[in-house]
């Protein structure tokens, strides 16, 4: 039992910061520009296969830091060519058009690469067994991947509080107009920010594309969870969305685990009246239960956990 | 307008869903006019929230498919039980199906507007999808469920066994169900829901819960989404749990958006459209996908208000008699549109095949009937030269396209 929760915990925390890795540029994105990017786990989707590619022709290294500029470029492409075009028509068709461009990535994406997951594998340098705890073992390629996490989160944290740029981008949050008339060129800003979010989606795709499957379908799985986690936090909150990407990951871990059932705890009787209700594990309602909360929360709390505005 | 002239729109609606099986008359035509009845049901369904209620939905396949799961079930429970109720009334069922659905979810999604009430339809819709697949007796697993049609108790001597019959069974429910949501336009309470989606805190102030109308407008909209639903199931005579999910979700708002969700007739055009292309487009390429997720991004960066808002474009000058001025300009547009659109269609084909096929089939490939090599550089160079005259071609061009709206313009106080 003790083992379990230890290491559900630690690959829950682990989940929870590559959630996290993507929702804080998700919630930066929508702050700043009212945008929010469906395509924002398709970078994360482009992200693994250009680590995938770039790892079998010159490692796995090059790939962790080029990858991720790259993506950066792509986003901050599509941010300058596409998103501001649409602005002027508004919010609706910003949003569709990044909902758009979801849909023409991955199909590209299965253009290049194909339908079926590639084999996109851990270095040999990290592929060693970190500690052994009760008789499990622990693999260092996910110390690896919760180190990466930890590092991205204390750098941005130290670019926005930090630095002038992190000033600027604090104050284009609440006051573009003013910013603006200070003479910075917002719109530079926005695409600085929207590729710098793109290349964090990028950075989680390469880590994590080894550790879990790198297929076309990575990025639709993932895509209404960051929703979800950016609702939950309160959209626009940074604090927000780094709680709500912990506890989203450490809910779905444990239910993974749990592998019981109504008729389990109530017994057969009461279980064979609930019909199907009854023989289902919470291991396998785990996909449904980020958006059980988001419901929940939307009802109770419609801020979300740390939001200050409704929408 | 007099009444004859109102009435005459609809008579030709009526007219055009009666006679289109006898001009096409093949077993594919009748199968996809009624698969278009169906879809232009559940478009129109859709921009009651869209267009009407300024509410953008990313589940609104939900009502669609369970209402279309309910449907099956009833029909399979009305042959069980022996019981009386002709087939042409299962989608009043779909549609209460779907009415209750829509109940219970809009309650909590309709709580709030903008953004946020996006992010929860996505979420239920997910929140459903998930669920299709765990619930099995309900949604019958990877397989789905069945039923048949010809089972139920006849409707005056009708069996519903030949797609004719079904067409037509479905033409009238269509019918029906499209003057119906023309006629909620028309009341107070469309209006109401467009006062919501252009200026809610107004709309408070006149004394009007904004919430409310959305959820009002959100039950409508779930009812005639399970009469598609249900006319689906009627239709195909199963359903499996890809109607509720995702991709059926992102096909109607497709629909609705590129046909124009601010034009009532908008998503009938959409829905007529994108589903001839997906009908057609699946059996000549294998990139039938990426065509439609290039053609959304193409509607909403170039003409936001969709094909309808298009052609709304030119109402004026066409009222004020002045859309020969176009014409030229229009004209010579075409061909540098044509060619960019073939250099594209080329650039696609050939990488798909080149990406795709190529390693099984060779590089040899057939492309409008001209037989080119997916690898030679040849092939590359004309397919990225002819894409870029048409684009350096448009560019040239649009200047006299403006010029001649200019004109236009220019001339309407003359001609009012």
């Amino acid at each position: 039992m003790l083992e379990l929760i230890t290491f559900s915990t630690l690959n829950g925390v682990l989940y929870g910061m590559l959630l996290f890795m993507m929702a804080s540029g998700l919630t930066l994105i929508f702050s700043m520009m009212g945008v929010l990017n469906f395509a924002h786990a398709s970078f994360y989707m482009i992200g693994a296969y250009f680590g995938f590619e770039i790892s079998r022709h010159i490692g796995f290294w090059p790939g962790f830091f080029i990858a991720p500029i790259l993506v950066g470029v792509i986003g901050a492409i599509v941010e300058r060519y596409g998103l501001r075009q649409v602005h002027k028509y508004g919010h609706v068709p910003e949003l569709l058009f990044t909902f758009g461009l979801a849909f023409v990535i991955e199909e590209v994406v299965q253009m290049f690469w194909g339908k079926l997951p590639v084999d996109y594998r851990v270095p040999p340098s990290l592929d060693f067994v970190a500690f052994r705890l009760f008789d499990t073992t622990y693999p260092a390629y996910r110390m690896f991947m919760l180190v990466t996490a930890i590092a991205m989160f204390v750098f941005l944290l130290a670019i926005l509080t930090r630095t002038r740029v992190g000033l600027i981008i604090q104050a284009s949050l609440t006051h573009p107009n003013m910013v603006a008339m200070l003479g910075h060129d917002v719109p530079k800003i926005f695409m600085l920010v929207f590729g710098v979010g793109a290349a964090l989606a990028g950075l989680a795709g390469v880590i994590a594309g080894p550790a879990l499957v790198t297929q076309p379908a990575m990025a639709g799985l993932l895509g209404p969870i960051l929703f979800v986690v950016i609702v939950v936090g309160g959209l626009g909150s940074l604090t927000g969305a780094f709680v709500a990407s912990i506890l989203i990951g450490l809910v779905q871990t444990f239910a993974v685990a749990i592998n019981a059932s109504l008729t389990d705890l109530f017994g057969p009787t009461i279980g064979a009246s609930l019909g199907d209700l009854g023989n289902v594990t919470v291991a396998q309602i785990a996909p449904v239960i980020p958006y059980v909360l988001l419901v929940l929360i939307l009802i109770f709390r419609p801020t979300g956990l740390f939001g200050t505005r409704e929408s | 307008m007099t009444s004859v002239s109102r009435a005459l729109p609809w008579l030709l609606l009526a007219v055009l869903f009666a006679l289109l099986p006898k001009v096409l008359t093949s077993n594919t035509a009748i199968t996809m006019l009624s698969m278009m009845s169906i879809m232009i049901v559940f478009a129109l369904s859709y921009n009651m929230l869209l267009g009407q209620t300024g509410l953008l939905s990313f589940g609104h396949a939900v009502y669609y498919g369970l209402a279309g799961f309910l449907a099956i079930h009833a029909m399979n429970y009305i042959v069980r039980n022996k019981l009386g109720i002709p087939l042409p009334f299962v989608p009043i069922i779909g549609g209460i199906g779907g009415l209750f659905f829509a109940f219970v979810f809009g309650w909590v999604s309709t709580k709030r507007a903008g953004t946020v009430f996006s992010m929860i339809s996505l979420g239920l819709g997910e929140l459903v999808a998930a669920s299709s697949l765990i619930l099995r007796g309900f949604f019958g697993g990877e397989e789905g469920i069945t039923a048949n049609r010809t089972k139920l108790p006849s409707f005056f001597g009708y069996k519903f066994g030949p797609q004719i019959e079904v067409y037509y069974l479905i033409a009238i429910w269509a019918f029906i169900c499209i003057v119906l949501m023309y006629a909620l336009t028309r009341t107070p309470f469309g209006r109401m829901c467009n006062a919501v989606r252009e200026n809610p805190e107004r709309a408070e102030f006149v004394g009007y819960s904004t919430q409310r109308v959305r959820f009002i407008a959100f039950c409508l909209s779930g009812f005639f989404a399970g009469v598609a639903g249900a006319l689906a199931a009627i239709n195909f005579e199963i359903m499996n749990a890809q109607s509720v999910g995702a991709a059926q979700s992102g096909s109607v708002l497709l629909m609705t958006y590129a046909g124009g969700a601010g034009y009532f007739f908008g998503p009938i055009i959409g829905a007529i459209i994108i589903t001839y292309l997906q009908i057609t487009l699946s059996d000549v390429t294998g990139a039938w996908m990426l065509y439609f997720g290039l053609l959304f991004i193409l509607v909403v960066m170039f003409s936001p208000g969709g094909i309808a808002g298009w052609i709304m474009l030119h109402a004026p000058a066409a009222r004020a008699g002045q859309l020969g001025r176009l014409a030229p300009s229009y004209a010579l547009a075409s061909i540098p549109m044509a060619l960019s659109l073939f250099g594209a269609i080329m650039i696609i084909e050939t990488a798909h095949h080149q990406l795709v096929k190529a390693a099984s089939d060779g590089p040899a490939m057939h492309f409008f009937g001209l037989a080119l090599n997916s690898n030679s550089v040849l092939t590359w160079a004309m397919a990225v030269g002819l894409f870029a005259a048409g684009v350096i071609g448009l560019r040239l061009v649009w200047p006299r396209i403006s010029d001649a709206w200019g004109a236009v313009s220019l001339a309407r106080p003359k001609g009012a």
